[in-house]
């Protein structure tokens, strides 16, 4: 098989897996893993910047949460329906990534991070400050009403699942194509090296933005579908935790790889979920893994699988 | 509280200065030491007086020992690469954060003052026990400061601050000084919440706003300038009271977090601080 064949038909293959599983688990874990994929296109966002781009954003949750209330809003204050909500979560994750990217791609590395922490944090603080609109720390629940998607009920099992599998889906794939498309290439070789892909006559702040503007896309997605498949928004989704959770997720799945963020979402969810079973402590997990991970493993999983040998993962 | 804030955002900027270490788990050294105090006054079997004063020395050494061992077996592997540092330090701030609720618990404890004195004047009655922290903040930042301009120690840090390199080739043990400065800074939070936790409560999630208010004192003073920071944590710490006044505090949050980020943005070198 050439290469390109063998790497779509492992995407498919796990596309079809997921598809699988629907008829195979039991519904709690179904529903888990519903949740994991939509945070596994969050988390593919970050990595879109952070992986290939080598922006380490801290205010991620910001385009989520962007996402989140722009389909929230709209459809509790003027019943707008599932469908145009969804669309614009995308594109507010999108703006609002383009906004912070034109002041914050104005710094690099140490005081990128924190201004991205910062307009973050001012974002939440909005969120909490609005909160007669927003519903604050509270958030609000989404009408059942809006919550249908091309006449499918959301909040029901199954067609939960497919939307979610189907936006994972698309988002991989749209993934896929992205970093092996020239465009890509440019992405990483602002990565490795800004001065000489500035040399070659490529402007880093253009190709950086608009990396940053497709993992804001991304994440709005996520924030947009998460709030429509699980009915609820809310601030909390907007805190510091939701920026690092998917840094988290793309350090152990493996940054610069299409599945890590996937893997690493998986790996991340049932081992809070586990451990939340016998212990209240999960923070300590979090935080254990975190610096475990820098420590030994700072490519991740598949990073190291893609060194010790599959070198054409993608 | 400008006095507590200067030691707080101090220590941050001694971390980032010698080490070009971002450290976001400082905020959580500020509440191991609030934390530390409550649990040295709750069972030293010594009056209130006596107590609070060896939780004003046991908290920060205690704290400044986990700094140094996490500096050790954390940081000093990453070979402070600033990125890796900080994913780690976030990792750091989750596991102390764990830690305090476990062992702590996720009650606000009140700490006793050491003393109860209150200045009447004619026209305000003031609490003695918050001038004696302005002092005493004012003492141990004087004590800094005569550490790092007047004595060996002082003098390695900063030729180590200046360039690693050169310093280890005059046989400065580089590792050794970065232990000590990051224990040192974490020491200066640790007494700063001491100091701080007779007025406040001793609460697992305090470290939140102390980390928010060094950062922005940090970023505005110049990093790595400890004059710009003592000044800049005057300026916030006083115009903090100033525009909660005037709006709400969650208002005031905003504009100061935004603030600092277009600092950033458009002056990296901080308001104070001398370009590079």
């Amino acid at each position: 098989m050439s290469g390109g064949a063998r790497i779509w038909a492992l995407h498919l293959a796990l596309v079809a897996m997921l598809f699988a599983a629907l008829f195979v688990l039991p519904t709690y874990h179904a529903t888990n893993l519903a949740r994991i994929m939509v945070l596994a296109v969050f988390a593919m966002g970050y990595n879109l910047a952070f992986g290939y781009t080598g922006l380490l954003s801290l205010g991620h949750a910001m385009f989520f949460a962007a996402g989140m209330f722009a389909m929230g809003l709209p459809v509790w204050h003027w019943g707008l329906g599932g469908g145009p909500a969804l669309l614009l979560g995308l594109v507010a994750g999108g703006a609002m990534a383009g906004a912070v990217g034109l002041l914050a791609l104005r710094t690099a590395g140490v005081s990128f991070m924190i201004v991205t922490l910062m307009f973050a944090q001012a974002g939440y603080l909005t969120i909490l400050y609005f909160g007669q609109v927003t519903g604050g720390d509270e958030g609000f629940v989404v009408d059942a009403a809006a919550r249908r998607l091309f006449g499918f009920d959301l909040s029901s099992d199954v067609p939960r699942y497919l939307a979610a599998l189907a936006l994972f889906a698309a988002a991989m794939a749209g993934c896929l194509w992205l970093v092996r498309s020239p465009f890509g290439r440019v992405m990483v070789a602002m990565r490795e090296n800004e001065e000489r892909s500035r040399m070659l006559g490529y402007d880093p702040f253009r190709v950086k933005l608009a990396a940053l503007v497709i993992s804001g896309v991304y994440a709005g997605a996520a924030g947009a579908a998460y709030g429509l498949l699980f009915g609820y928004v809310g601030g909390s989704f907007a805190t510091i935790q939701y920026s690092i959770l998917p840094m988290l997720y793309v350090l152990l799945g493996g940054a610069g790889t299409v599945l890590g963020p996937f893997l690493g979402a998986l790996l991340m969810f049932y081992l809070i979920d586990i451990t939340s079973g016998f212990t209240s402590a999960w923070l300590f997990f979090v935080g254990a893994a975190l610096v475990l991970l820098i420590l030994f493993a700072p490519k991740g999983i598949l990073g190291t699988i893609r060194e010790r040998g599959a070198r054409w993962l993608p | 509280m400008a006095a507590v804030l200067a030691l707080t955002a101090v220590g941050l900027n001694l971390v980032f200065g010698v080490m070009r270490v971002v450290n976001v788990a400082h905020g959580e050294f500020f509440m191991l030491g609030a934390i530390g105090a409550w649990f040295v006054t709750h069972y030293l079997p010594v009056p209130a007086a006596m107590a609070w004063i060896a939780a004003l020395v046991i908290a920060p050494l205690a704290v400044g020992a986990i700094a140094a061992l996490a500096d050790v077996t954390v940081l000093k592997r990453l070979k402070y690469d600033p990125e890796a540092t900080i994913v780690a330090t976030i990792g750091l701030l989750y596991i102390f954060q764990q830690a305090a609720l476990s062992f702590y618990g996720p009650d606000a404890r009140p700490v006793a003052p050491p003393f109860h004195l209150r200045l009447q004047l004619p026209w305000f009655g003031y609490s003695g026990y918050k001038l004696f922290v302005v002092v005493a903040a004012a003492v141990i930042l004087l004590g800094v400061w005569l550490l790092m301009t007047r004595t060996r120690a002082g003098l390695v840090m900063r030729a180590t601050q200046v360039d690693r390199d050169t310093a280890r080739n005059f046989g400065i043990d580089v590792d050794r000084v970065y232990a000590g400065t990051f224990a040192l800074g974490a020491a200066l939070a640790a007494a700063a919440a001491v100091l701080i936790v007779p007025i406040q409560q001793a609460h697992y999630l305090m470290g939140h706003d102390p980390l928010l208010l060094s950062f922005i004192v940090v970023i505005i003073g110049g990093l790595g300038s400890l004059r710009g920071t003592l000044v800049a944590a005057l300026v916030i710490g006083l115009s903090d009271g100033v525009i909660s006044m005037f709006f709400s505090p969650t208002l005031a949050k905003i504009i100061a977090t935004l603030a600092v980020a277009l600092v950033l943005v458009f002056r990296p070198q901080g308001l104070f601080g001398a370009k590079e």
